[in-house]
């Protein structure tokens, strides 16, 4: 049970149900968060791959990743640090497209990337349309402030599954933790569920 | 180690408030009595819970600005106006209320100065370069004060970026390692330096990057992107520098 803190009550009367719990709205903000500095690749160095346990190596260049089929979609995203901002829309490319025609028996996925960051996901949490590799944020490039040129966005989950300056994934039958969850941040990190530390 | 450190489950924990008090006319300083708790690593935050009679709840970090060796927790909480939490923490909570919180979190905005001497490591014999705007300046008030009780050897500084002197945190903790610059206004007997910390002042206060310094930058977003930006640029690994970031409506968008 909680515990009720004395003279404290919600700022605003209106609780806006598309909010999961402990999370406030940021607005018009976008903050930014990452360990580190901003990484800055040039896009002629620039490349994505898809590797591990899969029937061969997949690698598109920048030039090839912008003559995939795209998708734009408007979506709610949710930061563990507690913002969550509504109706984002972004440009990119379904996980579904790369990974089509790709044989494989993983069940999981390390995405990593420019700055050595890297984040674990359940195979089943990058597909059936519920994540994408995007390049375009609001009608605009991606800034590399936001992971540009690509990031991966998977709003289902908490942001900081949304790997910034993406650079690939590794397919795997074994889960192996990313950067923030061998610091004790939750494995899977759904923010209806709360998943913000392991064990949540 | 980190790793071992931080999986356990982080369980809700009641915490005590021993005194409120103000710091300067924007900060206070909250003292905790926090009975379960499993110890900290200066830099670690915790998350503070407030709940409201209708059970709406909402939840802010803060981070430890007390060393592992004080048997309280300090937490420096800065008020913003319209702000929904840190406004209640400042003004409304007495000593003798109850406070839930959870902690420590984060493994990696980390430093001991007790682990540098003891692990044997090489990394453990690099200086450490601590940048703070403002309120950022808690987690290394932890880093320093265990520094100084445990008789720590690595070389570190701090470069302290404050409105004015009434502003600058706990003075007694700082010590000779401390550079502060005053923004807004500086006393007429001001000796330090004065301004913001730009390009220049990072070149001439701070360790270079040929003695291959582990840094740590921690305040407002827009101080943190600014300042990390300008020390890529002076030659630091990026992967040397460690980014704490308090949010703030300098974030860009
Ligand atoms: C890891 C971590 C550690 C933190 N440690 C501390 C700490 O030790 N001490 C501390 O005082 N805060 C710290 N913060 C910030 C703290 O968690 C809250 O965000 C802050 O207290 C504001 O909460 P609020 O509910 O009052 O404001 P909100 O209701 O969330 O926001 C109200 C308004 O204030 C602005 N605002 C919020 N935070 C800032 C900021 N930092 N700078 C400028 N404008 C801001 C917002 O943009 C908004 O316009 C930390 C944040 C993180 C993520």
């Amino acid at each position: 049970m909680s515990l009720v803190s004395r003279g404290f009550g919600r700022r605003e009367q209106r609780r806006d149900e598309r909010l999961p719990p402990g999370q406030y709205d940021a607005g018009d903000l976008f903050p930014v968060l990452s360990a580190g500095p901003t990484p800055r690749t040039p896009l002629g160095e620039w490349d994505l791959t898809l590797q591990g346990e899969v029937d061969g190596l997949r690698r598109w260049t920048w030039d090839e990743f912008r003559e995939l089929p795209r998708e734009a979609v408007s979506v709610d995203i949710h930061c563990v640090t507690k913002w969550s901002k509504f109706d984002t829309r972004w440009e990119g490319v379904a996980v579904d497209t790369l990974l089509a025609g790709v044989r494989t028996e993983a069940a999981y996925a390390l995405a990593f990337c420019d700055g050595g960051y890297t984040t674990n996901h359940r195979l089943s949490d990058l597909t059936d349309g519920r994540a994408w590799v995007v390049d375009t944020y609001d009608g605009q490039p991606l800034a590399p402030e936001h992971g540009g040129p690509v990031r991966l966005l998977v709003p289902h989950l908490y942001f900081w599954k949304s790997a910034k300056w993406l650079r690939g994934f590794a397919l795997s039958q074994f889960n192996e933790p990313g950067f923030w969850e061998t610091f004790g941040y939750h494995d899977r990190g759904d923010p209806w569920l709360e998943q913000r530390y392991s064990g949540d | 180690m980190a790793r071992a450190a931080v999986q356990r489950r982080l369980n809700w924990l009641r915490a005590t408030v021993l005194e409120n008090r103000p710091e300067t006319a924007r900060v206070h300083r909250l003292l905790l009595d926090v009975p379960g708790w499993p110890g900290h690593l200066p830099g670690q935050h915790v998350d503070l819970r407030l709940t409201a009679e209708d059970g709406y709840t909402a939840q802010r970090s803060y981070s430890v600005a007390s060393a592992p060796e004080d048997p309280r927790l300090h937490l420096l909480v800065e008020r913003f106006e319209g702000g929904e939490v840190s406004p209640y923490l400042t003004d409304e909570l007495r000593s003798g209320d109850l406070l839930e919180l959870r902690g420590p979190i984060g493994g990696y905005f980390v430093w001991s100065s007790a682990v540098d001497r003891d692990g044997g490591r090489a990394e453990g014999r690099r200086p450490v370069q601590l940048v703070a705007g403002g309120a950022g300046v808690a987690p290394f008030l932890a880093m320093l004060d265990h520094h100084r009780r445990t008789g720590g050897s690595t070389p570190v500084r701090l470069l302290y970026s404050a409105r004015t002197a009434d502003d600058v945190l706990a003075p007694d903790v700082l010590g000779p390692q401390t550079t502060i610059t005053l923004t807004r206004e500086a006393p007429s007997d001001w000796r330090g330096l004065t301004g913001r910390i730009d390009r220049r002042m990072l070149e001439a206060q701070t360790f270079a990057p040929t003695t291959r310094p582990r840094v740590f930058v921690c305040g407002p977003t827009s101080f943190v992107e600014s300042t990390a930006t300008t020390l890529v640029d002076l030659g630091h690994d990026p992967s040397w520098i460690r980014l704490e970031r308090f949010g703030g409506s300098g974030d860009p968008s």
